[in-house]
């Protein structure tokens, strides 16, 4: 390991990558501190693997430069690279035993036998796969074979891990404890994870900071507490997590708080904490779950009343349609409290629905 | 028993009475000739079992099995045939398995024609193609007029008639043998798993010693038992480019056959040659069984 340089760990300035006619990257700048769990997510196409990919010297990027630990990795071989990769398809050697992949990047570096026998023992203690060292990689169900993947690249105490939709190929259940099983590691090796991800609740639930990719460009970044309760765009607002949007423009600027014109609801909804000038065309996200459902209309401006179309059960949550007088359905997130009846309404009823004034975010583009 | 099963069962029936009828029936009179005694007459060789006193007597011999044993010319001829065979198959690995890798890591719009440029000259008669060769090759050839011509040789280049034109056409025979099962095994290759070498530190000729190498040796295998079985008993390609002192186990066969007529010592050397060759490949057969896939 060498000495810290000053700066971010890593840092990507203005990188473009286009391939034939399509923009694959598109002028993406970023910092990634040392030690971090980092995100970028987004949809299929939006560019985030291929950035990976550059980190990894599979692409070298058509503009901009990719500076790790100071140093910019221009030109330089995936081989001579600090960075190593889980692969989404995780790539293990067939023809190889378990140990023998974990051990493959230690002897290209010619260690010594013993010193390798070591780091790989110590790596499958890691995972918790010691007792399968000899076995092959088709013998393996999906779960070991990420887990071999992950120790494979991490042997080599790579500066940065880059980990390519680490989890997709597994199954729902044992993804959710995966995801927490990559945290927990992260922590025990405190090697910089960098993972690329479709999927908003994984990367939620692992990373301390997520950029949201699309089309080629970093949309925002933050940690997943502020990408989700401040989204910076529509686009963001309705790929993390449920959302509904309604559009109007800003009739009336208040001290700390805004009054939008909602045509599409023919009301007037109030925001706190946000600022836009006067006539603008804007969007109101209002998260499923802020939205309180009542027989009787609430205490706040920001209310209105419609019929439930739809009750889908979740197991803690059920998921309510409600259709406004006008036919606009709104999303609304109902705990289920109690255990007995399920959700406290049904298709038919007649109900109020109502959001404190600095439950929805002001979304300007 | 439903129809269907009997369907099954002919389908499975189909292979071995082809391999019956044609492998093993032919086979066994060839087993049985080798063990009679050379005659003049027709046919050539006598009975087995001699029945003219009574009582079957067995008059059998294996009077040529032993002269294949106490005339060197055998041994040599066995021996020249499996170096030229061996060196054959290297040759054609050497060749082949760059042309292989290539075509595998081609666009796939080019695949199909570029297999279809190794698999062309099959398209005109293979002694056609041998003859040819004599025609690049001979003292006022193609090639030696060509080399002439620039002056880069004084006089023409002995091309023709001795091992080196034998090699040549051996290997241009061949070669497709070796490409087709390579490039069947090296497409299959996950060039993810070449990726992960590299992310991994692997320089490309590590990587490739390491990681495609090794799972190519399935296609190396089968490649090499396509090349060197029929080479082994190849008779086409030394008697026309061969030279007088080009031994191989083909041309002693036609000659014991043709020129003195012997069929029993003719079938003794086949018989034998096929012994030889069954060993060989019974070992690949074993190795490939035990590689996982």
């Amino acid at each position: 390991m060498s000495e810290a340089a000053p700066g971010p760990f890593v840092r990507l300035e203005g990188v473009a990558k286009r391939f034939g006619a399509a923009i694959a990257v598109d002028d993406v700048s970023l910092s990634i501190e040392r030690g971090e769990f980092f995100a970028l997510l987004g949809p299929s196409g939006c560019g985030k693997t291929t950035l990976l990919r550059m980190l990894a010297g599979f692409e070298e990027p058509d503009r901009g430069r990719i500076l790790l630990d100071g140093t910019d990795v221009a030109g330089v071989p995936p081989y001579a690279r600090p960075t190593n990769m889980m692969f989404q398809s995780y790539a293990l050697f067939p023809h190889m035993s378990v140990a023998e992949n974990v051990g493959f990047g230690l002897r290209q570096e010619r260690l010594p036998r013993a010193t390798i026998e070591a780091r790989v023992a110590a790596m499958l203690d890691l995972v918790q796969l010691r007792p399968l060292a000899a076995r092959k990689p088709q013998q393996l169900s999906g779960g070991e074979r990420q887990r071999v993947a992950l120790a494979r690249a991490l042997a080599r105490e790579p500066k940065l891990l880059l980990l390519d939709e680490p989890l997709a190929a597994l199954d729902r259940k044992l993804r959710e404890e995966t995801r927490l099983e990559l945290v927990r590691i992260q922590h025990r090796v405190g090697v910089t994870f960098l993972m690329v991800t479709h999927d908003q609740e994984e990367a939620m639930a692992t990373a301390s900071r997520i950029a949201v990719m699309s089309r080629g460009r970093v949309v925002q970044v933050g940690a997943p507490a502020e990408i989700y309760e401040r989204p910076s765009c529509r686009f963001v607002a309705d790929f993390i997590g449920g959302v509904n949007l309604f559009e109007g423009r800003v009739s009336e600027v208040r001290a700390g708080t805004l009054v939008v014109d909602c045509p599409e609801l023919g009301l007037r909804l109030a925001v706190a904490e946000a600022c836009a000038p006067l006539g603008m065309a804007v969007a109101v996200a209002v998260r499923p779950e802020r939205i309180e459902l009542s027989a009787a209309p609430s205490a706040t401006p920001n209310r209105m009343s419609g019929t439930v179309t739809e009750v889908s059960y979740r197991g803690e949550a059920s998921s309510v349609n409600v259709a406004l007088a006008n036919g606009r359905i709104v999303r609304v997130t109902l705990p289920n409290t109690g255990r007995t009846g399920g959700p406290r309404v049904t298709g038919g009823d007649a109900v109020w629905l109502g959001w404190a004034v600095d439950a929805g975010v002001l979304l300007t583009s | 028993m439903s129809s269907k099963s009997w369907g099954r069962r002919a389908v499975i029936a189909a292979p071995y009475l082809w391999l019956g009828l044609f492998a093993l029936v032919p086979l066994a009179i060839v087993l049985k000739i080798s063990l009679a005694e050379s005659v003049l007459g027709i046919p050539p060789y006598g009975p087995l079992i001699d029945m003219s006193g009574g009582t079957p007597t067995w008059v059998g011999t294996l009077e040529n099995y032993q002269r294949l044993i106490s005339d060197s010319l055998y041994a040599r001829a066995y021996l020249s045939s499996i170096l030229y065979a061996a060196g054959t198959t290297g040759l054609c690995l050497l060749l082949g398995y760059p042309m292989a890798y290539a075509i595998a890591r081609a666009p796939k719009a080019w695949r199909v024609t570029l297999l279809m440029m190794v698999i062309l000259p099959f398209w005109t008669s293979f002694l056609l193609r041998v003859y040819a060769w004599i025609g690049l090759l001979k003292g006022n050839g193609f090639i030696n007029n060509a080399l002439v011509w620039l002056g880069l040789v004084g006089e023409p280049l002995p091309l023709l008639n001795n091992s080196f034109s034998v090699f040549v056409g051996l290997v241009y025979g061949y070669l497709p043998f070796m490409v087709l099962p390579l490039y069947a095994q090296l497409e299959k290759l996950d060039p993810g798993l070449l990726e992960a070498a590299a992310d991994l530190g692997s320089r490309p000729w590590r990587a490739f010693l390491s990681v495609t190498l090794p799972l190519s040796l399935p296609g190396i295998a089968a490649g090499s038992l396509l090349v060197f079985i029929p080479a082994v008993g190849e008779f086409v390609i030394p008697e026309l480019l061969g030279g007088p002192d080009t031994l191989m186990i083909g041309k002693v066969l036609w000659d014991e056959f043709f020129n003195n007529r012997d069929w029993p010592a003719a079938s003794a050397v086949a018989v034998a040659l096929l012994a030889l060759l069954a060993l060989p490949m019974a070992l690949i057969r074993r190795h490939i069984a035990e590689e996982p896939s």
